[in-house]
């Protein structure tokens, strides 16, 4: 039985392993995510954090290959996300994602937005305007585009895309939403206001944020774990985790003697 | 380098004088380089050359007008028309009946090649249209006249043995390659993170497929069926040899007609004489040609361009 | 708008699974007509062909008896028209592409010859063929003859061969270039040395395309005025009777009257007797294997390269 301080469980990753053909990438992970608040994966690079966040959504399926091993369990169902019998697109359509390079569709800021709605089947324009508006808000780039929604979508900065990726993600509400690197190929100004983006939607939806960058992840999560080589090394309060380190390897990395 | 003594100096004027030879070879072989390449420019102007000198002398015989206004084309009569339009009609609407097969099924094929199809597949297809593109015109119109339109009569059996229609169809199957691919290509060239934006969202393949790829190839597909009406519009054998060569102002597939193309096969295959009116037409209906030609590819090079651009 | 039941969502996605398979199926008919053409065309002239297809059919000239008729002046004249190509087309068309590629500078100069290169691929072949006889036949004198017709298809192909040439020397690693440079060789001593020998492998492939493209080529031939009944051989060289009756020549073949391999089939396939048919379908047959062969021995030397690339 949970208590009220206690946080409520969201996702769980129980003995999950990661095969890239014959190659493992990842190894046992056991590791869980809590309900609206933000985890942190860091690590040096090729460690598999990325690999591990891609699996939230199934993206590996795209590709020939792959294989998933063990178990991610999606609360409050109880789904295992990487079970065959659960449809990828139905995992999508509850997991958002935002990528490391901003990849805006070629369409007008509202079409983007609005992308994943009609993908649902929604074409009632009152919704759909009503919910673009809502997600733009809730990327905090409303203001800046509220005059010019027909406008491409390409045309906007690199800092501005990206929001607007994330207002595309957010317009499904999806109940976990994945950052890949997000902010890796943006300026530091556009880097701080995805942070303090990510911050504030902590409010609304569970994230999982992957990132490179050491303070960032202490600056941003709640959380945070920390891989090496395909493993989960160590989980725990990102507080804890940064101040007082269990593992020695984590010790290392954070102190920078490694990775 | 300093000369100790007069064995040195030579050395150094043979060196130098080696060196000025050297280069004056080289500047010879440049010279005759550029010269081939130049080739092509006195190609062009060799094309506009005999196409406009030739068609003056028409156009001192028959008015411009009449040209372009006449409706009957009956150059070899005694009363000689040269309405331009019959041999227009011919070429579009043949050009017509090719492009609405060879678009839809050429952007198709690209898409599932591009989207859907996994290796095994596409390494059957490539070569297949590979196959499909190099087959002489000349075959392709043995297979328009003596086994598509025996086929197409079973289906409409008051279908002449010439006709548009059966040209029209076989050009639009010669076609479908060079859209299929060029397509293609433009496709693929959409970078895999766009894909993945749009799966991630939940969309199918097809949707996927429709609402992101094409739009963002849009440019590369334009050039391609750019290209194809050209191809279309230039294309001479399967009309001369499916299509009967009587000139005819319909915009009726199921007729048979002359084509721009297929009217000059007509003449060079009579015995003309050099300079007379008759001979003259075959160049002022070439320049025709060309210049509808010309625009359809100023058309297609201005949007490959920006296709370049996006990414 | 209520958030979607698990039903909903996966009746959605049953309905948006039911689209790509049926867009596969769609994609997979498309190429299925594509090879479908094909296995028709193939079979349909072997079939029909068949009787006609034996030693007699390559030994004998064209006759007014269908049974009688052979192609002989028809491959013997698209050999040789392909030898005068050939001749033509590689040493201009590389040369063209090593200036191109090794010496031209980024001036208007060159934007104006690359535009050239990129228009003329995409002009329509019959105009060439008026270019040939405005031109080679009649201002330079060439006449209706072997001469001509090679001229023409080596500019026709010309783009062919130098897009080949370019990108075959693109190929080439710097390392390679600057290596030779370094050593004090130089442009065109790197270009003989280095730079050619690596490139002829891709070279030859674009070559073998021009002249797979060439081999089936008709319009231009019929427009310079090749005859489509020929009852003899152009003289060989030093031969007894020549064009004027006196010795041949070594080069009197080339400024010969002759016909090709197309034009037969055009004049067959025209014939409304039946009989005439089967001819064409076994020129055809024949016409089309020499096309697929030079297209397989290009897409091999292309495998071949990939394999062997040693940088």
């Amino acid at each position: 039985m949970q208590t009220h301080d206690s946080p409520q469980l969201k996702a769980e990753a129980r003995d999950f392993n990661f095969f890239y053909g014959q190659a493992q990438a990842l190894k046992k992970i056991n590791m869980p995510i809590y309900d609206k608040k933000v985890t942190a994966l860091i690590g040096p690079s090729g460690c598999g954090k990325s690999t591990y966040l891609r699996s939230f959504n199934r993206m590996h399926d795209l590709y020939p290959g792959n294989r998933y091993e063990g178990e991610i369990r999606f609360y409050p169902d109880n789904t295992n996300l990487l079970s065959p019998e659960v449809d990828p697109i139905e995992v999508r359509m509850r997991v958002g994602m935002v990528f490391q390079k901003p990849n805006p569709f070629p369409k007008t800021i509202y079409e983007n937005v609005a992308y994943g709605l009609r993908v649902r089947g929604e074409n009632n324009k009152r919704v759909l305007d009503e919910k673009v508006e809502n997600a733009l808000r809730g990327a905090a780039i409303w203001e800046e585009v509220k005059d010019r929604l027909q406008d491409l979508a390409p045309n906007l900065s690199g800092g501005q895309q990206q929001r607007l990726c994330i207002a595309r993600a957010l317009a499904t509400d999806p109940e976990l939403l994945l950052f890949d690197e997000p902010t890796s190929a943006l300026d530091p100004i556009a880097t701080g206001a995805i942070e303090e983006l990510v911050h504030e939607l902590k409010k609304r939806v569970t994230i999982l944020i992957v990132t490179h960058n050491m303070q960032q992840a202490a600056r941003v999560s709640d959380y945070t774990a920390y891989m090496y080589l395909g493993e989960m090394v160590e989980f725990g309060k990102t507080d804890e985790i940064f101040i007082k380190p269990k593992d020695k390897r984590t010790e290392d990395y954070i102190t920078g003697r490694m990775g | 380098m300093s000369a100790k003594s007069a064995s040195d100096l030579h050395q150094v004027s043979d060196r130098l004088a080696h060196n000025a030879l050297r280069n004056v070879n080289e500047r010879l072989i440049e010279l005759v380089l550029f010269a081939a390449a130049a080739v092509s420019v006195l190609t062009t102007v060799g094309i506009v050359y005999v196409l406009v000198s030739e068609s003056i002398h028409f156009f001192q015989n028959v008015s411009i007008v009449d040209f372009l206004t006449d409706n009957q084309w009956t150059p070899l009569f005694d009363d000689a028309h040269y309405g331009i339009m019959v041999l227009i009609s011919g070429t579009l609407v043949s050009s017509g009946v090719a492009l609405a097969v060879a678009i839809p099924m050429g952007t198709i094929i690209a898409i599932y090649l591009s989207e859907f199809a996994n290796p095994k597949v596409r390494e059957v297809a490539k070569p297949v249209l590979e196959l499909l593109g190099g087959i002489p015109t000349i075959v392709f119109g043995y297979f328009a006249l003596l086994i598509v339109t025996p086929l197409l009569q079973k289906i409409f059996p008051e279908l002449p043995g010439f006709s548009l229609l059966s040209a029209g169809l076989v050009m639009g199957i010669m076609i479908v390659p060079y859209i299929a691919s060029l397509s293609e290509d433009a496709m693929r060239a959409v970078p895999m993170s766009m894909r993945e934006g749009s799966y991630a969202m939940g969309a199918t393949k097809l949707y996927t497929a429709i609402h992101v790829v094409v739009p963002a190839a849009v440019s590369g597909l334009a050039a391609s069926y750019i290209l194809g009406i050209s191809r279309a519009v230039g294309e001479t054998m399967i009309l001369a040899v499916a299509a009967g060569m009587q000139p005819n102002l319909t915009w009726n597939p199921m007729e048979p007609a002359a084509t721009i193309t297929s009217y000059i096969v007509q003449v060079a295959l009579g015995d003309l004489p050099h300079g007379s009116i008759g001979y003259q037409t075959i160049f002022a209906a070439g320049l025709t040609l060309l210049l509808i030609t010309l625009v359809f590819n100023i058309i297609g090079q201005w949007l490959r361009r920006r296709y370049r651009e996006a990414y | 708008m209520q958030p979607m039941t698990t039903e909903q969502i996966r009746a959605l996605i049953a309905r948006g699974k039911l689209k790509d398979t049926l867009f596969q199926a769609i994609g997979i008919l498309c190429l299925g007509i594509g090879l479908l053409v094909i296995f028709l065309l193939v079979g349909d002239m072997l079939m029909r062909g068949m009787e006609r297809l034996n030693i007699e059919f390559f030994t004998e000239f064209a006759s007014r008896r269908a049974s009688q008729s052979g192609i002989l002046s028809a491959w013997v004249g698209t050999l040789l028209v392909m030898l005068v190509t050939a001749a033509a087309a590689v040493p201009l068309g590389v040369a063209a592409g090593i200036y191109l590629e090794e010496y031209a500078k980024r001036n208007w100069v060159t934007d104006i010859i690359e535009i050239n290169i990129t228009n003329l691929a995409a002009v329509p072949s019959i105009v060439y063929g008026l270019l040939a006889l405005g031109i080679f036949v009649y201002t330079f004198g060439f006449g209706q003859s072997i001469l001509s017709a090679g001229l023409t298809l080596a500019l026709l192909i010309l783009p062919i061969v130098i897009v080949a040439t370019r990108e075959a020397i693109r190929s080439i690693p710097a390392m390679i270039r600057e290596g030779s440079m370094a050593v004090g060789a130089t442009r065109w001593q790197t270009c003989r040395y280095h730079i050619i020998p690596y490139a002829m492998p891709g070279i030859l492939t674009g070559v073998i395309i021009g002249l797979a493209r060439a081999i089936g080529e008709t319009a231009p031939i019929i427009t310079i005025g090749a005859l489509t009944f020929i009852a003899f051989l152009p003289p060989a060289p030093f031969a007894p009777t020549g064009m004027d009756g006196a010795t041949a020549g070594m080069f009197d073949w080339v400024m010969s009257p002759f016909t090709v391999m197309p034009i037969q089939i055009f004049n067959w396939t025209s014939r409304p007797d039946p009989a005439f048919e089967v001819n064409a379908a076994a020129a055809g047959f024949v016409l089309m294997g020499m096309v697929l062969s030079m297209n397989a021995v290009a897409i091999w030397l292309r495998y071949r390269m990939r394999k062997n690339i040693k940088w």
